[in-house]
């Protein structure tokens, strides 16, 4: 969706501003909203383009005024919402009201937490069918505009690039994080020399974007 | 300097001894943490979402302490560096890094979660990459842990793709006018690391003395690794 997360290109944000010695926390309850987003994820079932499609429906104002983890935790009410995991009352008094649902994954447990981020998530799937494009192709994104996630930037839509990288077959995002399950399609790198994206208004030389087949055609 | 994010101005939860408060997981809502100071809208509501999830068996909440000891102490930017520093000294793991960066950095022990699949991307006398997620927060955790607030913020990530020369020119980094910018916006689950270029002045080091010269910054793209000052060159040798 083109919703406020679609940065690239954007301007008047001014400056980036790094902290030095930046603490990887800021505040006790960032700490636990990372670690909250993450352990609820397996367990209340959604995947991570359904969590990055919920916060990118955050309204504009809300998105671009929020810092990163009130971002995550607006996102983690509205999936537990929409599940039935949680009710508005639960979330504002911190008190279950109703029971817990069943028929969910258990809770991780401390001892294989390691051991499940170690292992993390891959997304590559197995081929069933040959990659349409090869390393060196040029190709052409596909202009779209869908209200649903995707992970095809707005500065990237129809402009012509190259293939320098393939990288298998992938769950597909724009399926994925709209709940229509994961049909893997083929993932490539494609190069766009910047002048293609921005005219003469850049100091890039070339921007790589992964696009997965669907956004592709050829050039 | 204090925290310039701007989406964080004016908000009174930047206190440096929260930790004490934490009652997350006891049921009770405390509004009062333990040096007096009411907390915010936002901390609150987190205590609430813990306190819940918890009551209803979703989380452990062991396992919540278990993976924030992960990511604040024992993942993080120093194994980029090994990653680099291995890159530098034995040209059999580096052009496995071209091969199969995935596969070459989980021989150091380096895998997992947003770093299933790992690319590299190498820095040369004509060639600079940076990396940067425009659309959320991808990065590279298992070999750089998890991000700054400036690579998550809206000045970063709408400029990187377009005007990589000024971003890094607030980094104090200035590349040649010749330099080949390579931008790379991880749309995707794969997840890119700079490979520096490894400075003068560093012949004969060992691994452990080239990776604590590699900043986090270098391996996103925002800095360069500066050959090592006098002194420190002397200690090395």
């Amino acid at each position: 969706m083109n919703g406020a997360q679609d940065l690239g290109g954007q301007h008047g944000f001014g400056p980036i501003a790094p902290e030095p010695d930046e603490p990887v926390f800021h505040d006790e309850w960032e700490r636990r909203a990372m670690a909250l987003t993450v352990l609820m994820g397996p367990v209340g079932g959604w995947t991570i383009d359904e969590s990055r499609a919920a916060r990118e429906s955050l309204p504009p104002v809300q998105y671009l005024s929020s810092s990163y983890y009130e971002i995550w935790i607006a996102a983690l009410e509205k999936l537990m919402l929409e599940r039935g995991l949680a009710t508005e009352d639960e979330l504002h008094s911190g008190r279950m009201i109703e029971a817990p649902v069943t028929g969910r994954p258990p809770a991780l447990a401390a001892d294989r937490v390691q051991a499940a981020l170690a292992r993390g998530g891959p997304s590559v799937r197995e081929a069933q069918a040959p990659a349409r494009f090869a390393i060196g192709d040029a190709v052409r994104t596909i202009r779209m505009n869908p209200v649903t996630h995707t992970r095809l930037p707005r500065y990237a839509r129809g402009r012509r690039g190259t293939i320098v990288l393939v990288h298998g077959v992938h769950v597909y995002p724009d399926s994925s994080g709209a709940g229509r399950g994961e049909d893997p399609q083929w993932l490539y790198t494609v190069r766009f020399e910047a002048a293609e994206l921005w005219g003469a208004d850049t100091t890039a030389s070339a921007v790589h974007v992964d696009c997965w087949e669907p956004y592709l055609e050829p050039a | 300097m204090k925290k310039t994010d701007d989406s964080d101005a004016g908000k009174p939860d930047r206190g440096g001894d929260a930790r004490g408060s934490n009652e997350a997981g006891s049921g009770s809502p405390a509004k009062l943490p333990a040096h007096g100071e009411p907390e915010s809208p936002i901390a609150v509501r987190v205590k609430a979402i813990e306190s819940l999830l918890v009551a209803k068996g979703y989380v452990d909440p062991a396992a919540l302490d278990v993976l924030i000891d992960t990511y604040e102490n024992r993942i993080g930017p120093r194994n980029g560096a090994r990653v680099v520093a291995r890159a530098w000294t034995d040209p059999e793991f580096d052009r496995w890094l071209d091969r199969d960066a995935t596969a070459a950095i989980a021989s150091l022990g380096y895998t997992g979660r947003q770093g299933e699949h790992m690319i590299v991307v190498r820095n040369t006398p004509q060639v600079h990459n940076l990396v940067v997620c425009t659309l959320c927060s991808c990065y590279p955790w298992p070999v750089l842990g998890l991000p700054p607030v400036w690579y998550k913020s809206a000045p970063y990530r709408s400029r990187a793709v377009a005007d990589p020369r000024g971003v890094l020119a607030e980094f104090g980094v200035e590349l040649p006018p010749g330099t080949e910018i390579r931008v790379w916006d991880s749309t995707a689950e794969i997840r890119y690391l700079v490979l520096p270029m490894r400075p003068e002045g560093t012949e004969g080091w060992n691994d452990e003395a080239l990776a604590g010269l590699v900043s986090r910054d270098a391996m996103i793209g925002t800095a360069v690794v500066e050959r090592p000052d006098a002194a420190t060159a002397a200690r090395q040798r």
